[in-house]
């Protein structure tokens, strides 16, 4: 686990974080999942090569599933049930670039001081990709909590779901039972989304939550 | 046969929810559903008189047998309740034929998913079952498909699927402290094998894992901050649900939290987890006994309660020893049993009277003796008034806690009495005055609710030996 396959791993998964800065700003909704798909691409191209180093044939799966379902997939899709909603064009009034990086980049200082120091024993490798992976899941969740639109929110769990894969990857020899549930349970989440969103918009003619909110609560 | 009552507790209900998704009718599938969730009971009961041993991927033990046994107990009641419910709601139009086919389906899955997060003796497995049950709850809390019931569902699934990404993240980290100590692969990630090796591991993994898995599976459990998807939930689906829900998924999560403890208290170097769940659950108790004042729905009132009573169970079990341990346990058991009978209760009420508005109810028992009565014993026990079991648990809390910490014991006393005075001026709005609001028909089934409250009344008189001694082993591990 040194030089060049430390190198690239390293640089696979600072790049899943770097993306996840470039998710947290996008205010189209096109755009966001566009980004996304790269989050997923990136994901993929870091799990294959962990795949390759720890010589575990079965994440070439995880990988392949990555590539597949979430890089693919999934943006085409959303992609299809924006336009048939009529958002696409909506833009969405995010908490502001300026306080939303920062606030970033303050979970991502907190992701490394936490695990940096917890995880002293362990491999290199695996520190550093967890400090990654709780990165990208702390950036999934400001994600989501700075969106509006219920697409933004589940791109946001989505990217959140791809910090956990990292995180299992990089945690060697994890069997691969839980890694195919992931994958099952964001195929599964999927579907609820899709039918949600359907539902929703069949009942407000808006995916906008803030419509939603009207009826939270209690009844007078 | 090693596996033979773990599969079938497993398999049955997989077999039923096929077949409930693909047979018509009402009659015929609210039948099936009520004999699958019997003979699924019946099965786990055996469990009691031989255990299959423990294999990677499943084992049973004193935590979870008498956990199997409940949950199947009270799906199997719940199911009876069910079939009535139901068929008045499609015969008021709010069920369409092709959603109860629906309905069944789920609701036999969900019985599953139960299960296995029970029986399941792999930390990975435990996740992806609870995970699976929160997801079928989703969609059982949107059937009905109202502005309010979507909203409440896509709250739930939204907070319930970041609780159980952190869960998964948390899963992760208990693995990575294993793994030096175990060895590489599935092993690190068995139960039985990581409690035994817990002294081993790096107690600085273990207490981060543990924050993890006690936000992400405390978001399951209700625990405030983290229970804003409870009280939607919980009022916005089908009554039958928010029974399973109060009464088994809550202690599913509670189950899994239970788990990990354990791993904590066998490694004495790592943080004790006492502290955080005391202070979450002191929180919560107080929180939700506050609000059960301004509540205007019915359901919501009870799902707030539910809160309160997760917040007196986490209490217990963060105190710890012999004494709190077997109350918190005593007090998970009689809370499903009594919550799940008033929801039974509740769920009838809101159809004769057409709302879940409490303003709109008044006069219960006077208009509808049997389910007024009912409901009135159901508060009764739920407030912790003497002979009923919840008041035996909720004692064992107090005196125990008042031995080792009479400032702690003060708050968690205040917050029962809150809640208390609360629940009892409500009740005085619904069963006793003027008869107020519409007087439906019903044709009620009684027989689960007084099941349930004759189960807790008993355990409130006489426990008997073999549980007490379950609960004692238990309590003893739980450390």
């Amino acid at each position: 686990m040194h030089g060049i396959s430390f190198d690239v791993a390293h640089m696979l998964a600072g790049s899943l974080v770097l993306v996840s800065f470039l998710q947290l700003y996008q205010d189209r909704l096109y755009a966001l999942l566009n980004i996304y798909a790269l989050h997923a691409l990136v994901l993929a191209l870091s799990v294959a090569w962990q795949a390759y180093v720890q010589q575990a044939p079965h994440l070439y799966v995880t990988a392949a599933i990555a590539l597949l379902f979430k890089a693919i997939i999934i943006p085409v899709v959303l992609h299809r049930i924006i336009v048939r909603l009529g958002i696409h064009r909506e833009i969405e009034k995010v908490v502001g670039v300026g306080p939303a990086m920062l606030l970033g980049m303050g979970l991502v200082a907190l992701a490394m001081v936490v695990m940096l120091r917890v995880t002293m024993e362990a491999d290199p490798l695996a520190r550093e990709d967890l400090a990654f992976a709780l990165s990208v899941v702390l950036l999934g969740l400001l994600m989501m909590v700075t969106r509006r639109n219920a697409v933004g929110q589940v791109v946001g769990f989505m990217s959140l779901e791809n910090g956990l894969v990292l995180a299992a990857t990089g945690a060697k020899g994890m069997p691969l039972v839980v890694e195919i549930s992931i994958a099952f349970s964001v195929l599964i989440a999927f579907i609820v989304i899709g039918i949600f969103l359907f539902r929703i918009r069949e009942r407000f003619d808006t995916v906008d939550l803030q419509a939603l909110d009207r009826f939270r609560g209690e009844r007078p | 046969m090693t596996l033979g009552p773990i599969a079938a507790v497993l398999l049955i209900p997989v077999v039923a929810a096929v077949l409930l998704a693909a047979l018509p009718g009402y009659r015929l599938t609210a039948r099936i559903n009520v004999v699958a969730t019997l003979a699924t009971f019946l099965v786990a009961l055996s469990l009691f008189f031989g255990r299959p041993s423990p294999t990677p991927y499943f084992h049973v033990d004193d935590l979870n047998n008498v956990f199997i046994v409940l949950t199947t107990f009270v799906g199997f009641t719940t199911s009876v309740f069910s079939a009535s419910y139901i068929g008045h709601e499609l015969a008021i139009g709010r069920l369409t034929p092709t959603f109860l086919r629906f309905y069944h389906a789920m609701y036999q899955v969900l019985m599953f998913a139960m299960n296995l997060a029970f029986v399941a003796n792999n930390i990975g497995l435990i996740w992806v079952a609870i995970e699976l049950a929160t997801l079928t709850t989703v969609l059982m809390v949107g059937i009905y498909r109202t502005h309010e019931a979507l909203e409440a569902a896509w709250k739930y699934f939204i907070l319930g699927s970041v609780g159980i990404a952190l869960a998964l993240f948390g899963t992760i980290l208990i693995y990575m402290a294993g793994r030096p100590v175990i060895g590489e692969g599935a092993d690190a990630m068995v139960w039985t094998s990581l409690v035994a090796r817990a002294a081993d591991f790096d107690p600085a993994l273990l207490n981060l894992a543990f924050v993890f898995l006690l936000l992400g599976y405390g978001t399951k459990v209700g625990l405030a901050p983290l229970h804003a998807w409870l009280p939607d939930a919980h009022s916005e689906g089908p009554t039958p649900i928010s029974a399973v829900l109060s009464g088994l998924l809550l202690n599913v999560a509670l189950y899994a939290l239970l788990r990990f403890k354990m791993l904590l208290a066998a490694n004495p170097a790592a943080l004790a987890p006492g502290p955080l769940m005391v202070t979450m659950g002191l929180i919560s108790l107080v929180f939700a006994a506050f609000m059960l004042y301004r509540r205007r729905d019915i359901k919501r009132l009870f799902a707030y309660s539910s809160i309160e009573h997760m917040g007196i169970i986490t209490f217990a079990f963060g105190m710890g020893g012999a004494l709190a341990n077997f109350a918190g346990l005593l007090h998970m058991t009689m809370h499903s049993l009594t919550k799940s009978a008033i929801f039974f209760a509740v769920g009838h009420v809101a159809q004769v009277k057409g709302t879940q508005r409490i303003a709109d109810m008044g006069g219960l028992t006077e208009t509808h003796p049997v389910l007024g009565w009912g409901l009135v014993l159901g508060v009764v026990a739920i407030a912790g008034l003497p002979p009923l079991g919840i008041f035996t648990s909720e004692f064992l809390v107090v005196t125990s806690t008042f031995a080792r910490s009479p400032f702690l014991a003060l708050i968690l006393v205040f917050g029962l009495l809150v809640g208390f005075a609360a629940l009892f001026q409500r009740l005085n709005t619904i069963a006793f005055g003027e008869p107020r609001g519409e007087r439906g028909e019903t044709h009620a089934s009684y027989i689960p609710m007084f099941a349930h409250l004759a189960l807790v009344l008993a355990a409130g008189i006489y426990l008997p030996p073999s549980l007490v001694g379950w609960f004692q082993n238990v309590a003893k591990a739980l450390g």
